[in-house]
């Protein structure tokens, strides 16, 4: 019993999901953040295994691009979260609705 | 042999991580199970020859990244309770049935082999910082550039959004 690259396709589309179930369930703004993470992560995977499957190397060097813009997208949306906190005391997104019409 | 049976180690570990940072309450439990998923992800990278994403995966993501996300944690407070009360009433049955269809596609569609494209000649694929550096500063030199200047922009605009204290905006409506 090998491990195929559709095996590693398989579990990250498996994170991907249950990282967008964290989108659509919770209400925490930092846990929703996390679970963006997830779904970056996975995302990830998938480019590794296809990149070993097609013998390229470029699926890493994408992989690490990802990883810096993630980190880029980590420090400013964090800053959001604790300016949003520091006004509203709340990080909740169901008090934050004062943007819709 | 030790591929799979790595493969099935951490593939629980992975799921389990993930299913408890959506699940726990508390965020702190949540930052954890997001903890073992990345490092789960790590072993799985080493599995499929990505050596320096790997030591990448663990330095940047579940080093630095869960860091910062335990500062903003405690910096917000734990003690407070996520209401279930829902403003829109059937946001979450329906979550729940969309998901379902979800889990059903994506591993009908991952059981399948879905790279396209002829498999590369030579050696095996091997990811070394020798094997990435050299094609990160050749082949791929402009965009590793224009991170820099995301990374400074992003630096930037952090250090915009802690600077002004609450108050300070003009036509503040709060």
């Amino acid at each position: 019993m090998t491990v195929t690259p559709g095996w590693y396709m398989a579990l990250a589309a498996v994170l991907f999901t249950i990282g967008a179930s964290g989108i659509l369930l919770r209400r925490n703004a930092l846990v929703m953040f996390m679970s963006v993470e997830l779904m970056l992560n996975a995302v990830n995977l998938t480019f590794v295994a296809a990149g070993r499957n097609l013998n390229v190397l470029d699926g890493q060097v994408s992989v690490f691009f990802v990883m810096v813009v993630a980190a880029a997208e980590v420090v400013v949306g964090l800053a959001i979260i604790v300016a949003v906190f520091r006004r509203r005391q709340t990080a909740s997104v169901d008090e934050l609705s004062e943007m819709r019409g | 042999m030790v591929e799979t049976v790595l493969f099935f180690i951490f593939g629980i570990a992975a799921i389990f991580g993930a299913i408890s940072m959506v699940w726990a309450r508390n965020p702190v439990y949540s930052a954890l199970g997001l903890m073992l998923t990345m490092f789960s992800i790590a072993v799985f990278y080493v599995s499929n020859a990505g050596h320096f994403v790997a030591a990448v995966q663990v330095i940047v993501y579940a080093g630095a990244v869960m860091t910062l996300f335990l500062f903003v944690i405690m910096l917000i407070g734990v003690d407070k309770s996520e209401s279930r009360k829902d403003d829109l009433r059937f946001q979450r049955p329906a979550a729940v049935g969309l998901l379902g269809l979800l889990i059903a596609g994506v591993l009908i569609a991952g059981s399948a082999a879905w790279t396209t494209g002829t498999r590369q000649p030579g050696a095996d694929v091997n990811g070394t910082i020798e094997n990435v550096g050299d094609m990160l500063f050749r082949r791929w030199l402009l965009p590793f550039e224009i991170t820099a200047l995301l990374l400074i922009v992003a630096a930037a605009g952090a250090i915009a959004l802690a600077y002004f204290k609450p108050g300070d905006e003009e036509g503040d409506a709060a």
